[in-house]
């Protein structure tokens, strides 16, 4: 299977496939900004960008609650921890020369290496699968065969993933207390 | 040729392709690899590491929604959730290298060197 076999299939839906492109065509693009670009609020403004356009490849994937989730805690809370961390480390707001190291080649290097051998490997191994028609209508599977992703997702969490559930509710709490001790002013 | 293949064998139920989640993962991933190795700043680092999980997040979808499966979407559910605790300890940690070092160069954090 060649590379346009992975990446085209001739019977698709095309305004999925227009969408898709599109976005991935600004999450590479905005993502690659953000590992490039010399200034640090840019850097961070840039992440929402990808993280607004990887919300719409969540919803092509009918994952609505993972969407919303998506726009809530990354956009809502991670992207403003982020621009708290760029104003308390007090980086220049404008732009800065010293932002990548000096060996950055060899960073460049190994991304490509890995994005050539992912590349094949996945073209190698899933070229022939297809997504179910049924997954972009916001249904997947629910015990009464109805029902949106989004009580699935409720369903299974409280039932099936209920200990893994608690486990990150405890680990969350763990984090963001240490996260407070760590940050205190009159600490040592 | 080749897609007059493909239309043949294309059943009339099917929709997007797997791989194009798939190499999409792949890029983001790859570009978030690239940002943890080459960047100075610890900040732009921790931004990085958020640019892998979105694409382990992509991955997670794809192949839930391959297999008719829920749980893609809740192991997606947790990464986020991870990645918030993450995200926080990483920070604090981060003003705690800033404010006794007055630096956030992670060339500059090299007590360990021998």
């Amino acid at each position: 299977m060649t590379l346009a076999s992975g990446l085209l299939a001739a019977d698709t839906p095309v305004a999925q496939n227009v969408f898709f492109y599109l976005m991935s065509a600004v999450i590479i693009a905005a993502a690659i900004a953000v590992v490039t670009t010399k200034n640090v609020v840019r850097a961070a403004l840039y992440l929402i960008v990808v993280f607004a356009s990887v919300v719409g490849i969540y919803l092509l994937l009918a994952a609505e609650f993972v969407a919303v989730t998506q726009i809530l805690v990354y956009i809502g809370a991670i992207m403003v921890l982020m621009l708290f961390g760029i104003m308390l480390t007090r980086a220049k707001i404008g732009r800065e020369t010293d932002l990548t190291n000096d060996n950055w080649w060899l960073g460049l290097a190994t991304a490509v290496l890995l994005v050539g051998v992912m590349g094949y490997a996945l073209i190698d191994a899933y070229s022939d699968d297809k997504l179910p028609r049924d997954t972009q209508v916001a249904t997947i599977v629910d015990n009464s065969g109805q029902g949106s992703n989004t009580a699935t997702v409720g369903d299974a969490i409280f039932s099936q993933y209920l200990i893994p559930f608690e486990v990150v509710s405890v680990l969350l709490t763990a984090a963001l207390v240490g996260a407070i001790v760590l940050a205190r002013k009159d600490r040592g | 040729m080749l897609f007059a293949a493909q239309a043949q064998e294309a059943a009339g139920n099917d929709g997007l392709m797997l791989n194009q989640f798939l190499l999409l993962g792949a890029a983001l991933f790859c570009i978030g690899v690239y940002g943890v190795l080459a960047r100075k700043n610890a900040v732009m680092v921790l931004m990085s590491i958020e640019l892998i999980l979105n694409a382990v997040n992509i991955n997670l979808l794809a192949f839930g929604a391959l297999h008719g499966s829920i749980a893609g979407a809740v192991f997606a559910l947790f990464v986020i959730a991870i990645a918030a605790a993450e995200v926080g300890v990483g920070l604090a940690i981060v003003l705690i290298i800033y404010r006794n070092r007055h630096s956030v160069d992670l060339a500059d954090v090299d007590a360990m060197k021998g």
